[in-house]
């Protein structure tokens, strides 16, 4: 019987020879990743329970990357900063982006493909539930807390219980010019649910998948967590490795599906069939298509965040407001500190993003998460009282972007920025098919 | 045994819903600080979720550090959302005991398990709408039952299953020094 690429990464990382779904097995971690949230709590258990001298098990696999409460004056969250800070120059581990400094990045999930830490075929774990982002590059990622990343830190090892894999074929050639991968994930969260797949791989393949750049693939890969995932996972292709092979030059070996693995369910997509979708609150599969909620009134649009805030999002925000006034007020929040150099450099009809931007009244935020979870209260674009926010973030459960009274609605960045403009919920192929097709 | 009063809510208690991301900050090692977790628990629950059927109830009441209520009582996918295990610390702190929900968010289960706060039962049915906030309840894992005294009713838990052995030893380190995966 053959394996899914997910139960080969299992089985390879094991001493495996095969895996099959429900087996419980100790794999090697190829990449620990951490931020300022759950850094210090983590450090704390490790110093607990493997001694206070103790060291991590491999200083290369250790990668830090705080994102989450930078720029606030809480004492608190700076003092986290300053933990990990300090756990990075005793443990001496190489791959610190300190707050501050030149290689300050910004938000992990998308720091960790910049600076080349995820590679197909490795094992990724992060303690942050969006770490299932990775998988775009063909690898297993995912999410855990402070306890199993202390027990990495100290073994370079973790359980895994095997899951079973579901598949999303996608077919059609390319995506319609209104279509962006946020629509098609709301898709299929709103189809199979909140927990349609928990414990569950989401494999995601197809002809269609030829269509999507990286980007695109990420945005797909980071949402799974939204219908419960345990892993997202494209298969490998040149697109992937033309990314990977830019960004560092450490070996990988990809891995692929077998033609006869066992899958617990398939499901297809045509990419050209397919619509606009928005979440509205209070769950991110509470879903309906942007043309129903057309007219919807709105006091904020966000965008920003590992989910829709990498550059290509600038780019199709910046498509549809360049020239426009905005109705409402419009935050804009590049994820790293790369995308933030390049809302400087990459231009739309002859003007920087920035421009564009700046030119609208949107008001620009430094690379972290910001308003995606809320934070302290002097977060930027927090939404500190009943704001109805359309969002190209990826979750509105009561009170995720800050007070439990807003209302925030999840969308493609293409339909948050129409929907800045008229400042209601609106769907973006009434701009897109005027100045694009 | 795990004997208790049951505060119960609705399906996706998700991590914002259990402690809120602003209070993110405090050490989980600090007494002083790490009561913080206590006072918050389940603080975003909107009011008329928190505690039902009646709702309107907290978990921990006002300036308080600790809840009257020791076993959660929820809908589906409890647990769902981040991946902060300062979620299943944050109910432990409070005082809570065990959850019972007929589904969990992965991680938030294994984060219950390795970390060794609350034990995740899971029911074969959801029982937030028959138990009420207050119920006292006896959950037995031995005979897999879940008695409500005050109701007078009796319901079927699962068994844990493979992670039994975790739960048993307190958490993923005490499994494996048990193992001798760990000095
Ligand atoms: S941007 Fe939002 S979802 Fe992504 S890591 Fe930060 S808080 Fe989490």
């Amino acid at each position: 019987m053959g394996m899914t690429l997910t139960e080969k990464i299992l089985a390879n990382h094991s001493g495996n020879k095969s895996v099959k779904p429900g087996d419980n097995v100790w794999v090697d971690v190829d990449v620990l990743m951490t931020h300022d949230v759950c850094g210090p709590p983590a450090i704390s258990i490790f110093k607990k329970q493997f001694g206070e001298d103790a060291r991590v098990w491999d200083p290369e696999k250790m990668v830090i990357i705080p994102d989450h409460y930078i720029f606030t004056k809480d004492k608190y969250a700076n003092r986290n900063v300053d933990i990990l800070r300090g756990f990075a120059a005793d443990q001496d581990l190489p791959h610190y982006f300190d707050v501050g400094t030149d290689r300050y990045k910004g938000v992990c999930h998308i720091a960790l493909p910049e600076e080349g830490f995820t590679r197909p075929g490795e094992v990724l774990f992060g303690t942050d539930s969006h770490t299932c982002t990775a998988g775009a590059f063909g690898q297993f990622a995912t999410g855990i807390g402070n306890t199993d990343a202390a027990f990495i830190m100290g073994t370079g090892k973790l359980w895994v219980k095997v899951p079973e894999t579901m598949r999303f074929e996608f077919d059609g050639d390319r995506l319609p010019p209104y279509l962006m991968a946020k629509d098609i994930i709301l898709q299929i969260i709103g189809d199979i649910g909140v927990d349609g797949a928990t414990y569950r791989t989401m494999e995601f393949g197809g002809p269609g998948m030829k269509a999507m750049n990286i980007e695109d693939r990420m945005t797909l890969t980071n949402m799974v967590i939204e219908a419960g995932g345990k892993n997202g996972v494209v298969e490998p292709d040149e697109i992937t490795e033309a990314y990977v092979r830019k960004r560092t030059d450490k070996p990988f070996k990809s891995v692929y599906s077998d033609p006869d693995a066992r899958y617990h369910s398939v499901r297809r997509y045509n990419l050209e069939d397919m619509v606009p979708m928005v979440a509205k609150p209070h769950s991110p599969d509470n879903k309906a298509t942007a043309e129903e909620l057309e007219g919807t009134e709105l006091t904020r649009a966000y965008i920003g965040s590992c989910t829709g805030g990498k550059l290509t999002d600038f780019i199709a925000a910046a498509e549809i407001i360049k020239g426009n006034t905005l109705k409402i007020d419009t935050y804009i929040v590049p994820a790293t500190t790369e995308i933030a150099r390049g809302l400087e450099t990459e231009k739309v009809n002859g003007k920087t993003l920035l421009e564009v931007f700046e030119e609208a009244g949107c008001k620009i935020g430094r690379a972290s998460c910001a308003a995606c979870l809320g934070g302290p209260e002097d977060t930027f674009g927090r939404l500190n009282s009943d704001e109805i926010c359309i969002s190209t973030t990826n979750r509105n459960y009561p009170g995720r972007m800050g007070s439990k009274q807003a209302q925030v609605y999840l969308a493609s960045p293409y339909t948050v920025a129409a929907s800045a403009v008229t400042g209601k919920i609106t769907d973006p192929r009434v701009f897109i098919q005027e100045t694009i097709i | 045994m795990i004997k208790g009063k049951a505060f119960v809510l609705g399906k996706n208690i998700d991590t914002d819903q259990i402690i809120p991301a602003a209070h993110l900050v405090y050490s989980l090692e600090d007494p002083e600080e790490r009561k913080f977790y206590g006072r918050y628990a389940l603080s975003g629950v909107p009011e008329k979720q928190s505690g039902l059927p009646k709702g309107g109830i907290p978990l921990v009441e006002k300036d308080k550090f600790e809840s009257e209520f020791t076993i959660i009582i929820g809908g589906a996918n409890f647990g769902c959302g981040s991946s902060r295990e300062h979620a299943p610390a944050a109910l432990e702190i409070a005082g809570i005991k065990a959850i019972v929900s007929p589904g969990y968010a992965r991680i938030f289960y294994r984060n219950s398990v390795d970390g060794g706060f609350v034990v995740p039962i899971e029911s074969v049915e959801d029982l937030s709408e028959t138990i009420e906030t207050g119920d006292e309840l006896e959950i037995d894992q031995e005979k897999l039952e879940l008695r409500n005294l005050t109701q007078k009713k009796t319901y079927k838990i699962k068994d844990l299953g493979s992670v039994a052995d975790i739960i048993n030893a307190g958490g993923i380190f005490e499994y494996a020094r048990q193992q001798g995966m760990v000095a």
